[in-house]
């Protein structure tokens, strides 16, 4: 297996290869074994039904809303930590990364705390009359929480790998911060932008704990895809496995498509 | 209508002083670690000194000695600095990068890019203006990076070894458009090569340990070194001494001078590893050419051409030469004859003649040289800049 | 956590409780080993029982295992609680249960459906809705009426699982359409929201709100009566030792356990 075509001497021994594989197979026997558990010949009708329809589009829209809101967020965030130097830097990026360790029902419990009726702001928001508890908004939170650590985690590297020469240059040919991060900082990061932002989405599109807790489940407002699954799961475990396998696969897509190298390229003629 | 700065870094024994006049272009050489990139990153502020205060024309780039403090952003400063890698932006094309000064500048993009492909033109590359940065070679970057920097019109270029990261046979093709476009400009170019400081600068500043040790017109630093690093760049055998009243410098290796390591410091005549020692027959005393600048009881140094140098088995007598007993550290091929190194010494004599001599490293002969070949001028030719 | 298929032991999560809990077992010495008493052996008995039991039956079952225990020593009663279906679904897999104590028949039956029952589920309690309210009561409910008014902010179960079908049944009894602002998809979380003070009020079972402590409120009402649920239990076909299933299954529907589930709130089947 070491002497594959194009590529010569790996280093890798041989027993290396031989775990690797068993973990391959630990990650994709239950994708396929749920593939051969879905009721094939009434698939589309699982899927097209009208709550897994309007709970497909939810979630899409609250991802896609969620993803917008870690990007705003994200990206200052990024920046100030890989190249700003201030007290408590070290602290708030294990505070910032957090969210990617706690359990997310933690998480929606936290948020409950904070922006529910009897939370922290909440009786503020309430004069303010925003309602948050129960809404869309809520999901939209609640998956912003889960997935900013992905976006400001991965942006981050990018920054720190690319280094500052370039907007050192961009600063001494006169270009102000803004101009510096708007032309040559961001464009430079556009790749680990672009798959952190993917991330967020594929997170946001999983998010359940938080979104269960914090926002609960109403078809049509709060109900999404994982939330769906859940329930379908106490009757109709069949239309659970097909939805399951949607999700899966919008996964798999969103994954393959930040991993692909296309992409960058694809990000890079973009930016002419 | 001068640039000036002075400034201090403390932790890193940083402490410089330098001018340069309109139109005038300085180079800085010094050995590696001296202070010299530190010094254009101060300059171009990417560097904050912990004091100092530098001013070009009217404007202040930073005074951190006074209160309130002043600190100019880099991009408020009007200095490009072209590094050694060109550091061309990898998601713009060529034009684009050129243009990026004017369109920092708030010119429209169109202004910008007819700008952008005169500069281009300006150094030879006009065909290059779609291609992005991947698709240059290192000299043709390089070449943008230049135009690049001019397009953003500098009061004060800071150019980084730009010569360093090119191969063989670009180099040359850069150094004569920066010899070309660098007329008449203020610039400040840092590097490892006498062949830049000769053909581009009108001026030379050594620099080692954070501090300018030399400083003075290229010709002038080159054909009368103060420091070991000038006359090793200058191609010259270099020794520190006192001048005494018979024309000759004396006490030579043994005294400091405004020289920091002088050559054979350990001490004449016992030298076991090779440094040059005072020949038997003057002690420690050189014999050349005084400038007659030169007064008695002054710091002086002394100067050879190491093909002006014979090496003999044997001291050799007759007035009036030197005659050094070293040791021989190395040998080496150079331009068609043998160059042999004894310490900080050195003496080029021809392949055969090395030959018939048997040398190799380890074995002591004389190192002798004829009084007229020695130039001995004061030191302290007080440097302008520090 | 979709489409479970168990293979093996390893994966189920036992929850081992053997923790007296006061006010009970103090009574009545020996209720329990006479009505156990059906092989007239209780002497004998030893080993260990798993009992899986519905989420809603986690305190009294709790306290029915201590006193199981003591009654008869030597034995263990190992406790497992979740959502009825999914006790189902471990089943069907393979886990190694004894005892199942279903929260209502719909789930019993498919373990009946598919062969794992031994015998016949036999009921052993009721349990019927009530509104539950923040302990406050923010939106003043005091009936289910109430719950339909504009701008109450009801939680009910997700008609999928069995306390949203009772929901359902209510709505449908009462004529009152309720327009919830949130479908849970267990009670618990039900509870969890009212508890919270995120709902005005949430539909949920009797028992629940002696569980959730001071924080909420239940109001009882007539119409819960149109959509009572049912408990069955039996044991699971399979079982290592049945006898001891057998044992526990009557200590549940025997003076003790009847008296254990009362005091909770549970009806009489």
């Amino acid at each position: 297996m070491r002497a594959r075509a194009g590529g010569g001497y790996d280093g890798i021994p041989a027993w290396i290869y031989a775990i690797a594989a068993i973990g391959a197979v630990f990650v994709l026997l239950p994708l396929a074994a749920m593939v051969v558990r879905v009721d094939w010949p009434n698939f589309l009708t699982l899927v097209t039904s009208e709550s897994s329809l309007t709970a497909l589009g939810l979630s899409l829209r609250t991802s896609a809303a969620s993803t917008t809101a870690c990007i705003l967020l994200g990206v200052p965030m990024a920046l100030v930590l890989a190249r700003g130097t201030f007290p408590g830097q070290r602290l708030l990026r294990s505070f910032v990364l957090l969210p990617l360790v706690l359990p997310p029902v933690v998480g929606g419990i936290a948020l409950l705390y904070t922006f529910g009726r009897q939370g922290l702001l909440g009786h503020t928001l309430q004069v303010a009359g925003i309602q948050i508890a129960f809404s869309t908004t809520a999901v939209v939170l609640a998956q912003t929480f889960v997935a900013l650590p992905f976006l400001v985690l991965s942006l981050e590297g990018s920054l720190r790998s690319a280094g500052q020469r370039y907007e050192a240059v961009a600063a001494t040919l006169g270009a102000r911060p803004t101009t510096v991060l708007r032309r040559v900082t961001l464009p430079l990061v556009l790749p680990g932008l672009a798959s952190g932002a993917v991330l967020s989405f594929a997170r946001s599109l999983g998010e359940f704990g938080a979104t269960l807790t914090f926002a609960g489940s109403l078809q049509g407002v709060t109900r999404t895809l994982p939330l769906e699954i859940y329930l379908q799961r106490e009757t109709d475990p069949d239309a659970a496995v097909a939805l399951s396998l949607v999700l899966v696969a919008i996964a798999v897509l969103v994954v393959g498509l930040s991993y692909r190298r296309p992409l960058a390229a694809l990000v890079e003629t973009r930016t002419r | 209508m001068t640039f000036q700065v002075e400034a201090d870094i403390a932790a890193r024994g940083f402490s410089v002083s330098l001018q340069v006049a309109a139109g005038e272009t300085v180079a800085i050489l010094g050995p590696n670690g001296a202070g010299k990139s530190t010094l254009l990153a101060i300059i171009a502020g990417l560097l904050r000194p912990d004091s100092g205060a530098a001013q070009m024309n009217d404007k202040v780039f930073f005074d951190l000695n006074g209160s309130p403090e002043i600190w100019t952003q880099p991009h408020e400063r009007g200095t490009v600095l072209l590094a050694q890698e060109p550091l061309l932006f990898p998601h713009l094309s060529s034009l684009d990068n050129v243009g990026f000064g004017p369109r920092s500048a708030g010119m429209s993009r169109r202004e910008a890019h007819g700008l952008a492909l005169h500069w281009l033109t300006e150094v030879d590359i006009p065909e290059l203006a779609d291609r992005r940065p991947a698709q240059l070679s290192g000299g043709q970057a390089q070449r943008v990076a230049v135009a690049r920097a001019l397009a953003a019109s500098p009061d004060l270029l800071l150019l980084d070894e730009p010569m360093a990261a090119l191969d063989i046979d670009s180099a040359p093709l850069l150094r004569r458009l920066l010899k070309r476009v660098l007329r008449d400009r203020r610039a400040i170019i840092v590097t490892h090569d006498i062949l830049d400081a000769l053909m581009l600068a009108d001026r030379i500043l050594v620099m080692d340990q954070g501090r300018i040790i030399e400083a003075g017109p290229t010709r002038e630093v080159l054909e009368r070194p103060r420091s070991n690093f000038a006359a090793g760049l200058a191609g010259l055998n270099l020794l520190t001494g006192v001048v005494t009243g018979d024309g000759a410098l004396s006490g030579v290796g043994r005294s400091g001078g405004a020289v920091s390591d002088p050559a054979g410091s350990r001490g004449a005549g016992r030298d076991p590893d090779g440094r040059r020692r005072a020949g038997d027959e003057g002690g420690d005393r050189v014999f050349g050419q005084l400038d007659a600048s030169a007064l008695p009881g002054q710091q002086g140094i002394a100067v050879f051409l190491p093909s002006a140098v014979s090496v003999f088995m044997e001291p050799a007598h007759g007035s009036p030469r030197n005659s050094f007993r070293v040791t021989i550290t190395d040998l080496e091929p150079h331009g068609g004859q043998i160059r042999i190194r004894a310490g900080e010494l050195s003496a080029d004599v021809s392949a055969s003649a090395a030959a018939d001599l048997g040398l190799e490293p380890g074995i002591e002969v004389y190192f002798v040289v004829k009084a007229a070949a020695v130039a001995i001028y004061p030191a302290d030719a007080g440097p302008r800049d520090r | 956590m979709i489409g479970h298929r168990f293979r093996g032991t390893g994966l189920i999560l036992v929850a081992i409780l053997s923790a007296c809990l006061t006010g009970c077992g103090s009574t009545a010495t020996g209720a329990g080993s006479t009505n156990g008493g059906s092989t007239g052996t209780s002497s004998a008995l030893s080993g260990k029982v798993s009992v899986f039991a519905a989420a809603s039956l986690k305190s009294t079952f709790t306290k029915l295992a201590t006193e199981f225990e003591r009654v008869h020593p030597g034995t263990k009663v190992a406790l497992s609680f979740a959502g009825s279906s999914d006790l189902v679904t471990q089943i069907i897999a393979g886990a190694p249960a004894d005892v199942f104590a279903s929260a209502d028949a719909a789930n019993m039956d498919r373990l009946v459906t598919a062969s794992l029952i031994d015998g016949a589920p036999a009921n052993f309690a009721t349990n019927v809705l009530t509104i539950a309210v923040p302990s406050a009561n923010p939106a003043s409910v005091h009936s289910f009426a109430d719950l339909a008014k504009p701008g109450v902010k009801v939680v009910i179960c997700a008609s999928q699982v069995p306390c949203g079908a009772a929901a359902k049944t209510v709505e449908a009894a009462t004529g009152t359409t309720l327009k919830p602002v949130s479908e849970e998809s267990s009670v618990t979380d039900v509870l969890g929201k009212v508890a919270a003070g995120e709902a005005d009020a949430g539909l949920v079972y009797v028992t629940d709100i002696r569980d959730a402590g001071g924080k909420v409120k239940g109001i009882p009402f007539d119409a819960a009566a149109k959509a009572v649920n049912t408990y069955p239990i039996a044991t699971v076909e399979g079982s290592k030792n049945k006898r001891l299933a057998a044992a526990f299954t009557a200590l549940v529907k025997g003076s003790t356990g009847q008296r254990i589930l009362a005091s909770a709130g549970f009806g009489k089947p």
